[in-house]
């Protein structure tokens, strides 16, 4: 039983992380129609920021928001290269993220070499009704459930998120009353660069970070959004979570060598039922 | 009168295919302007010209004061309210002129469904949706592609009637581009008949309204006879 306990509040805090990088991916596919292949990098570079702001000394905190900061940054350029040019077509985009995903390996490596990194987080382990595991993946949940709260409040309840849903219902409407959708999409692209970079940040002190983790960060993260169509940020939230928990419980009692398999069964799955019953992902989405 | 919409020689091509030829078109404030024309004759091409939509290849567009547009098919946010539908068309007028409570008085129908989504509601409903939307900008001229399209009579006359008094009572000037010639012909003063992206015919909507040439393409072959 306390197994159990420790491998669910484990595999939330794991699945947070997926969630993030999920919601990343249906942030700017709504508002912009390209798959970013590009999001685990952001993850990638801000966790390698905050653990050489947090060698340099940097305090706890302002280590990991430059590092956010850094993932925002490196959305809105992907944003700008993806979808900069006019006319531009959603299958180009995508093509070229994936391209600057293999740069940012290049770039990576370059400045921080090929080796694995990670730095302290929560020290310590906390007793949950008697399941022990590690204190960090508390934090992890405790940061997340705030920032998905914000989001939801920011998309509904503020004129900037409406405008940005408006471009994710109906772009050429948005265009009619006269807002910008290719900056919308270059926000969309910022805002999902911070919410990897976040992922990133939160996960690396349980889970190293090496210039090629966003493999797996991607795999998850396409599979958790993919649930709802790229679309849906609530389900693509209950998406990352659930995976988190399978891929911890597979581990927890199966062979810990599985978890990726558990992600990619779980998006082929999905995405062979959707396609059977709607078509290609894209078209279920208007 | 002074000119709100001036397009002159307004040209656009399409990858080779001429879609607006040498367009002159005129709507004054206060004015009320149909255009008529089949499928295919660039009326749409001109509603998103004179939305700064589309680039003209050559002539000149000017509008003195705010055009908004209605545009065809309604195209509402369907995934968003009503009221955040009616937000979004005040986009333009920065924080300040986002303020939907005009609107509702102006088109009280919108009033009872503010909350629902605008996807789930009728054509009328989301065509009334479309012009407060279009409202919010507080324009000067009123652009709208298609009013009565797809939408039962009885609906088209209540909105028929809320484009009268937005005329009447606050001076909104309409260019109505309309597949129903003889509602567009009844309710504007003036009329422009488009065809093959040329300015064919125009004049007072009346006369037009009594043209064989008008009668025999766009009023199915009938002649009005009004005494």
């Amino acid at each position: 039983m306390s197994d159990l306990i420790g491998y669910l509040v484990t595999g939330l805090g794991i699945g947070a992380g997926f969630a993030l990088v999920a919601s990343g991916l249906v942030a700017i596919y709504r508002v912009t129609r390209v798959v970013n292949f590009a999001q685990g990098a952001f993850a990638v570079l801000a966790a390698m920021l905050a653990a050489s702001l947090l060698g340099a000394g940097v305090p706890h905190g302002l280590a990991e928001l430059g590092g956010v900061t850094l993932g925002a940054l490196t959305g809105l350029i992907v944003g700008a290269v993806a979808i900069g040019r006019p006319g531009t077509s959603p299958g180009t985009s995508l093509i070229v993220t994936l391209g600057l995903g293999v740069l940012a390996y290049a770039v990576e490596i370059l400045i921080w070499g090929d080796q694995p990194r990670s730095y302290p987080g929560v020290p310590g382990v906390a007793d949950l009704a008697g399941a022990r595991l590690q204190a960090h993946y508390l934090l992890i949940i405790a940061v997340t459930a705030p920032v998905f709260a914000l989001m939801a409040w920011f998309f509904t309840r503020t004129d900037l998120g409406r405008a940005l849903s408006a471009c994710a219902s109906n772009r050429y409407a948005a265009q009619v009353v006269g807002i910008d959708v290719r900056r919308m999409g270059l926000l969309a692209f910022t805002i999902g660069g911070a919410l990897g970079g976040l992922a990133g940040v939160l996960t690396t002190p349980v889970q190293q970070v090496t210039f090629d983790s966003d493999v797996a960060l991607i795999v998850n993260g396409f599979a958790a959004a993919v649930l709802g169509g790229l679309t849906r940020p609530v389900i693509a939230l209950a998406g990352g979570l659930l995976l988190g928990v399978a891929q911890t419980l597979a581990a927890g009692y199966g062979g810990g060598a599985y978890q990726v398999e558990v992600a990619l069964v779980l998006m082929l799955t999905v995405m062979i039922v959707q396609a059977a019953r709607t078509g290609p992902v894209a078209e279920t989405a208007r | 009168m002074t000119a709100v919409v001036e397009t002159r020689a307004l040209t656009v091509r399409y990858s080779g295919a001429t879609a607006l030829d040498g367009v002159d078109l005129t709507v004054h404030d206060h004015e009320m302007v149909a255009l008529i024309g089949a499928n295919g004759a660039g009326k749409s091409t001109l509603v998103k010209a004179l939305s700064g939509l589309l680039r003209p290849d050559s002539g000149t567009i000017t509008v003195s004061g705010r055009l908004a547009q209605v545009p065809e098919g309604r195209e509402m946010f369907g995934d968003l309210t009503v009221d955040d539908n009616l937000r979004l068309g005040g986009w333009r007028n920065g924080r300040g002129g986002r303020d939907t409570t005009g609107v509702y008085e102006l088109l009280p129908e919108l009033a009872g469904i503010r909350t629902r989504r605008a996807g789930a509601l009728s054509g009328g409903q989301q065509q009334m949706v479309a012009i407060g939307r279009a409202l919010m900008a507080r324009p000067d001229i009123l652009v709208i592609d298609e009013l009565s399209l797809g939408l039962a009579p009885l609906i088209v006359t209540t909105l028929v009637g809320h484009l009268r008094a937005l005329n009447t009572d606050r001076g909104l000037a309409v260019l109505l581009i309309e597949q129903n010639a003889r509602l567009a012909l009844d309710l504007c003063d003036r009329a422009y008949v488009l065809e093959a992206g040329r300015i064919a015919l125009h004049g007072r909507a009346a006369a037009l309204a009594r043209d064989p040439r008008v009668a025999a393409a766009y009023l199915g072959g009938h002649i009005e006879v009004t005494s």
